[in-house]
């Protein structure tokens, strides 16, 4: 199972490279599409099934508005004048990278162990979500009873982006 | 925008409802299996915004669309709302789950439980067709 995850790890990581580096915008969209369905099969293994449900629906609907997007525009990436910055800019990531995994590499030791998680107020929830809220999913009986404070914001976030994308895109009342 | 050939029609057709019902599902059962509202909304949506790509739009028609889109919205955030102050109005805190919880594992358990899921359903499906449909009428004429 772990070697799976590690796997796809890599899977996800070679697409969201292909689709850094490709010249053909489409086939950029379409190894982005391979980062979000390897994310919900980790999902799936990790045994998280509603997350592989938003994910799996949130991706093929983001592939088929970013497809029609690119359908319409040119295919063509634009072109960037290479020059010795690209070389500065690489060796100063490399120098960053390397700080990072320094600074990493001792704050890694203090995490628990995978599939470990240290969470006090958890296993609360765990024990106590069917009997409090009467809901047999408890991913639902936490959002929705115990955190529904966060679900509501989460609501109304999406309201006011639509409003918002509503208000940018509107016919009427627009100045000419 | 014109529609595509007769062959994704007639399938886009066919696989619509199947969509639409598994969406529904997920929906009214997300206090008991994997899903709820966020995910049956967009599942929704998803049937939606099949059939308007297939088919294409027209202009007169989908400006109706749209009209009912909005209100479905704006009717499904309302409902939320006002489910989450009830409690507040009852004299005790937000979220009060003020109906009884019932047999756990039967689909009338959970008190507001899938009453919230249902809100969230019908804003999210709503949200996200009302997104799609403003996003295709944009024409490229129209940027000033």
């Amino acid at each position: 199972m772990f070697a799976l995850l590690i796997l796809l790890m890599i899977l996800m990581i070679m697409g969201a490279i292909v689709a850094v580096q490709s010249k053909d915008l489409l086939s950029a969209v379409i190894s982005m599409g391979i980062v979000g369905f390897g994310l919900t099969l980790v999902f799936l293994i990790l045994q998280a099934p509603d997350l592989a449900i938003v994910q799996i629906a949130v991706e093929t609907l983001t592939l088929v508005i970013l497809i029609a997007a690119v359908m319409k525009t040119t295919m063509k990436e634009i072109k960037v004048r290479k020059s010795t910055v690209v070389i500065y800019s690489g060796i100063a990531t490399v120098i960053v990278l390397i700080i990072l995994l320094f600074i990493l590499g001792d704050t890694f030791k203090e995490l628990p162990a995978f599939g470990y998680p240290e969470l006090r107020m958890s296993e609360y929830y765990i024990e106590q979500g069917l009997e409090k809220t009467g809901a047999a999913n408890l991913v639902t009986s936490v959002i929705l009873d115990f955190r529904a404070y966060d679900t509501l914001g989460e609501a109304t976030v999406l309201f006011t982006a639509v409003m918002g994308i509503l208000a940018v895109l509107r016919r009427k009342g627009r100045k000419e | 925008m014109k529609g595509m050939t007769e062959i994704v029609k007639t399938i886009s057709r066919l696989l619509a409802g199947l969509i639409f019902f598994y969406g529904i599902y997920i929906v009214v059962f997300g206090h008991l299996t994997p899903g709820g509202g966020f995910a049956g909304g967009i599942v929704i949506s998803g049937a939606f915004i099949l059939l308007i790509i297939a088919n294409g739009i027209d202009e007169e028609k989908i400006n109706r669309v749209r009209e009912k889109a909005g209100f479905l919205e704006s009717s499904g955030i309302f409902l939320f709302w006002v489910i989450s102050t009830i409690g507040l109005c009852m004299g005790t805190f937000f979220f009060l789950n003020f109906l009884g919880k019932g047999k756990p594992l039967n689909i009338f358990s959970a008190g507001t439980v899938p009453l919230c899921n249902i809100a969230i359903g019908i804003e999210v499906s709503a949200a996200l067709c009302s997104i799609v449909i403003a996003f295709m009428l944009v024409k490229k004429g129209d940027k000033k």
